[in-house]
C-alpha cells in the first residue's frame, strides 16, 4: 500500500432498528458520529475533513444530504465530500476518507454513512418503475434469487446451506448490542418454516430494512500513535466496478469482486485468506451470499464455499468467523451497511468488539458490495502497522 | 434508423409522501407551531436560533439538550430581506402576489424563510415589522403560519386553540418530480420492433455479441452498436425464482416465475415472466417463447410473458456461460 499510514482511531454506530422514531435523520447520523468522536477522544474541532456516504436518494427523498449535513457534522469551514456507490457506499466512503490521510492532506478525517429507510419503503425505493425499463416486479430479492439458484446448481450445494447462514448470523447478533434483529430462538426449523418469498430464498434468509448510521475517525500515524485506545491499521484498500449487465458476465462470481480481493490481498500480503485473517465482516444480505463470497474472495475454491459454511468454519467458534457482529442479515441500513462491515473489522483488531470479539483477532477483512453485484469495496485492517 | 426517440412523461413520487421522524428538537418547534407559538433554541454562546436545530451550526456541538434551552420568541418580527413574487405558481403558498422574506422574530438572532402577504410590492421594505397570521387548523408545520402581515395593518392576532396536546413526532414530506424521459435511439428501435412483434437486438460488431434490449453501445468497450439483428422469440430459461408475494402492482397473481431468459441469437439474458405452466414445473434449461399481448405497441408490455415451447430442455453447457 502506498502513501502515509492511516489507522482507525474511533468507531461509532447507532442502535439499528426498523424505525428509529426517537430521532430525526440528523439526530441518527450525529448519534454515530458523536460516538466515533468519543471513542477517538476527539471533538468536532479536532476534525480536518468530513466524508459521508449513503445509498440511493430514493430512500429518504433527500437528493443532496451533504447540504444539510455539513453543519450537522461540524464541517463548517472544512472540506466535505459525499461518496455514492449504491450498497457498497459505506465501504467506498471509508476508502475515500482513508485516502485523504494516506495522501498526507489531512490527519483526522471523520467518515459517516447512513440510511433512514423507514422514511419510505425499501421495496419501493429499490425498484421504482421507470419508463422504457423492464420493471423489476419482484423486488431486490427477485433480482438476486435467480443468481443464487444458479450458484446452487453450479456448486451442487445442499439446499440447507443458506439456512445455516441465516441461523449463524442471527445468533451472532445476540452478542451485538447495536443489532436490529434479535432472534435468540432461531434454528433451522424456524428458517425453513418462514415464508418462501423468492424460491429458493426464504423470508428469514433475507436482510431486514433498518434505520441506522455508522462513523469512524481515520487518523495519521502520528495521531494514531498518540491515541489512548489501540488503533486499527489499514493494511490495504481496494475497489472495483463492472457493468451491471454484459454478455457472458459471471453474475455468481463477478470478476470485479475477484479482482478487488486480489488487489487488497496483494497490498496487505495476504496469500491464504482463510489462514491469514482471524475474521471477516462481509456484506451478506441474502444467506447464500456467504458461500458465494467465500469463493469470490478466495476463502474457498470455486464450488467449495458451501463446504466451509457447512463445516462450521465461518461460525463464531470456527477457524475463520464470518460476520461475528451478525452482519447485514441482522442489521441493514443500506448506506451504512458497508461501513459497518469496515468498522466491525476495525473493532475486532482493536480488541473493541465487546461480546462478539473474536479472541486474539489481529487481522480482519471488511467487505462491501452494491448494485447488481457491480460495485466492490474492501479493506484489510490489522493490529500491526503495515 | 429512427431519428425520433420515444418520450414518456414520468412522475417520480413516493406514494403518500416520505415519513419523517422529527426528533426532540425539531419536534418542539413543530409542536410550538401547532400550538400557535414560535419556539427557538438558545445556543451555548447565548444566540437564539429559529428554527431550532439539534446542533450549533458553527461548532457542531449539541443544542436543545435541556428544557431550559428552549425559548419562545416573537410573535412579531422584522423583515431582514425579501423578494417579490408577482406571478405565483401553482405550488406557491398564496395565489396572489406576495413576498418570500427572511423574518427575524423578536428575541431571535436568526431569521426564518417565510411568506409576507403585504398586498403590494410597494408595501414591502427591509426592516418592516410583521406579525404571523395563524391558520385555524394547525398540524405542526411551517405552513401553520399562513403568512406574515405588516404589523401596521393589524397587529398580532392570537392563534385559535390547538387541535391536540400530543407532541408532534412525525411529519409527511411529499416530494414529486416530473420528467419527460427519452428512451434513446437504441431502446426506441427495440420498442418499435415490439410494436411489430419483433425482438430486435444489436451486435457489437462483425461476429460480436448480441445485446437485447440493445443499449446502443457495447458495455465492455463503449463502442457504438449499429448492427441490428432480430432475436428470439424462442429462448431458454437460464435461471429463475418463484415469487410468492405480490411485490408490485405490476406483478401477476402469486405464485409467479421471474426468470432470466436467453433468447435464441442473443448473448445476454433478459428478465421475463414464465407462465402458462405450473410454477413448480419451471426449471433451468426450459425452452420458452414470447407470448405477445393482444394489442402490441412500442411498449415492454407487448410481451406478456414467456410460455414453454415443448421442445427438449437445453443442455446446461449450452447456457452456463450466461449465468
Amino acid at each position: 500500500m502506498s502513501g502515509e499510514r492511516v489507522a482507525v482511531v474511533g468507531v461509532g454506530q447507532t442502535e439499528h432498528r426498523a424505525v428509529r422514531t426517537d430521532v430525526s435523520m440528523v439526530g441518527l447520523i450525529r448519534e454515530a458520529a458523536k460516538r466515533a468522536l468519543a471513542d477517538a477522544d476527539m471533538t468536532w474541532t479536532d476534525i480536518d475533513a468530513v466524508v459521508i456516504g449513503k445509498a440511493p436518494d430514493m430512500f429518504e427523498g433527500v437528493v443532496m444530504p451533504e447540504l444539510f449535513l455539513a453543519d450537522a457534522l461540524g464541517a463548517a469551514g472544512k472540506p466535505m465530500l459525499r461518496v455514492h456507490t449504491a450498497g457498497s457506499v459505506g465501504g467506498s466512503t471509508a476508502i475515500v476518507a482513508a485516502g485523504l490521510v494516506q495522501s498526507g492532506v489531512h490527519e483526522r478525517v471523520l467518515t459517516v454513512a447512513f440510511e433512514k429507510q423507514s422514511e419510505s419503503d425499501a421495496m419501493w425505493a429499490l425498484t421504482v418503475p421507470t419508463p422504457f425499463q423492464a420493471p423489476l416486479v419482484a423486488g431486490a430479492g427477485g433480482y438476486f434469487a435467480p443468481i443464487i439458484r444458479a450458484y446452487m446448481q453450479r456448486a451442487d450445494a445442499p439446499d440447507d446451506i443458506g439456512m445455516m447462514v441465516a441461523v449463524k448470523d442471527r445468533l451472532n447478533a445476540i452478542r451485538n448490542p447495536y443489532a436490529h434483529l434479535k432472534l435468540p430462538d432461531i434454528d433451522m426449523k424456524t428458517v425453513e418454516e418462514s415464508p418462501m418469498l423468492w424460491e429458493p430464498l426464504r423470508y428469514l434468509e433475507t436482510c431486514p430494512s433498518s434505520d441506522g448510521a455508522c462513523a469512524m475517525v481515520l487518523a495519521s500515524e502520528r495521531v494514531a500513535d498518540a491515541a489512548a485506545k489501540p488503533p486499527a491499521w489499514v493494511q490495504g484498500t481496494a475497489w472495483r466496478s463492472e457493468p451491471t449487465l454484459f454478455a457472458r458476465r459471471d453474475q455468481v462470481n463477478p470478476q470485479a469482486g475477484r479482482d478487488c480481493a486480489a488487489d487488497v490481498y496483494q497490498q496487505a500480503g495476504i496469500t491464504n485468506p482463510r489462514a491469514d485473517f482471524d475474521c471477516a465482516e462481509v456484506y451478506v444480505p441474502f444467506s447464500w451470499y456467504e458461500p458465494m463470497w467465500l469463493e469470490n474472495l478466495g476463502f474457498a475454491e470455486p464450488g467449495d464455499g458451501w463446504k466451509l459454511t457447512q463445516s462450521g468454519a465461518t461460525a463464531f467458534d470456527g477457524d475463520i468467523p464470518w460476520n461475528p457482529s451478525g452482519g447485514v442479515l441482522s442489521s441493514n441500513p443500506i448506506g451504512a451497511s458497508g461501513m459497518l462491515r469496515f468498522a466491525e473489522a476495525a473493532n475486532q483488531v482493536r480488541g473493541a468488539a465487546g461480546e462478539h470479539q473474536v479472541e486474539g483477532a489481529r487481522r480482519a477483512l471488511g467487505h462491501a458490495y452494491g448494485g447488481g453485484s457491480q460495485f466492490f469495496a474492501m479493506w484489510v485492517v490489522g493490529a500491526d502497522k503495515p | 434508423m429512427a431519428d425520433e426517440v420515444l418520450v414518456q412523461h414520468h412522475t417520480l413520487e413516493y406514494p403518500g409522501g416520505y415519513t419523517r421522524t422529527v426528533g426532540p428538537v425539531i419536534g418542539r418547534y413543530l409542536t410550538g407551531l401547532r400550538d400557535g407559538r414560535l419556539v427557538a433554541v438558545r445556543l451555548a454562546d447565548g444566540r437564539v436560533m429559529i428554527p431550532p436545530a439539534e446542533y450549533d451550526p458553527v461548532t457542531g456541538d449539541d443544542a436543545g439538550e435541556s428544557d431550559d434551552d428552549f425559548v419562545e420568541v416573537g410573535p412579531a418580527g422584522v423583515v431582514t430581506s425579501w423578494t417579490w413574487i408577482s406571478e405565483p405558481r401553482e405550488k406557491h403558498p398564496l395565489d396572489h402576489p406576495f413576498a418570500f422574506a427572511l423574518v427575524r422574530p423578536d428575541g431571535a438572532d436568526t431569521a426564518i424563510v417565510h411568506v409576507v402577504d403585504s398586498g403590494t410590492e410597494h408595501a414591502m421594505h427591509t426592516g418592516m415589522r410583521v406579525v404571523p397570521r395563524w391558520r385555524d387548523e394547525r398540524v405542526g408545520s411551517t405552513l401553520d403560519i399562513e403568512a406574515w402581515v405588516p404589523e401596521a395593518t393589524g397587529g398580532a392576532s392570537a392563534a385559535s386553540p390547538a387541535s391536540s396536546t400530543e407532541p408532534v413526532t412525525t411529519m409527511s414530506s411529499p416530494v414529486k418530480l416530473e420528467y419527460d424521459i427519452g428512451a434513446g435511439l437504441a431502446a426506441t428501435r427495440f420498442l418499435l420492433g415490439l410494436a411489430q412483434r419483433r425482438i430486435l437486438g444489436q451486435r457489437t460488431g462483425p461476429g460480436g455479441e448480441v445485446y437485447v434490449p440493445p443499449r446502443g453501445s457495447d458495455p465492455k468497450t463503449g463502442t457504438p452498436t449499429v448492427d441490428e439483428v432480430e432475436v428470439g422469440p424462442r429462448g431458454v430459461v437460464t435461471t429463475f425464482c418463484v415469487v410468492n408475494l405480490p411485490f408490485s402492482p405490476l406483478a401477476p397473481e402469486v405464485p409467479y416465475v421471474c426468470a432470466q431468459i436467453l433468447l435464441d441469437g442473443a448473448d445476454i439474458a433478459l428478465f421475463g415472466l414464465v407462465a402458462d405452466m405450473p410454477a413448480a414445473d419451471v426449471r433451468q434449461g426450459l425452452r420458452v417463447e414470447a407470448v405477445w399481448a393482444d394489442e402490441v405497441g412500442p411498449t415492454l408490455e407487448s410481451i406478456k410473458w414467456y410460455r414453454p415451447t415443448g421442445e427438449p430442455d437445453a443442455a446446461y453447457d449450452s447456457y452456463k456461460e450466461y449465468l
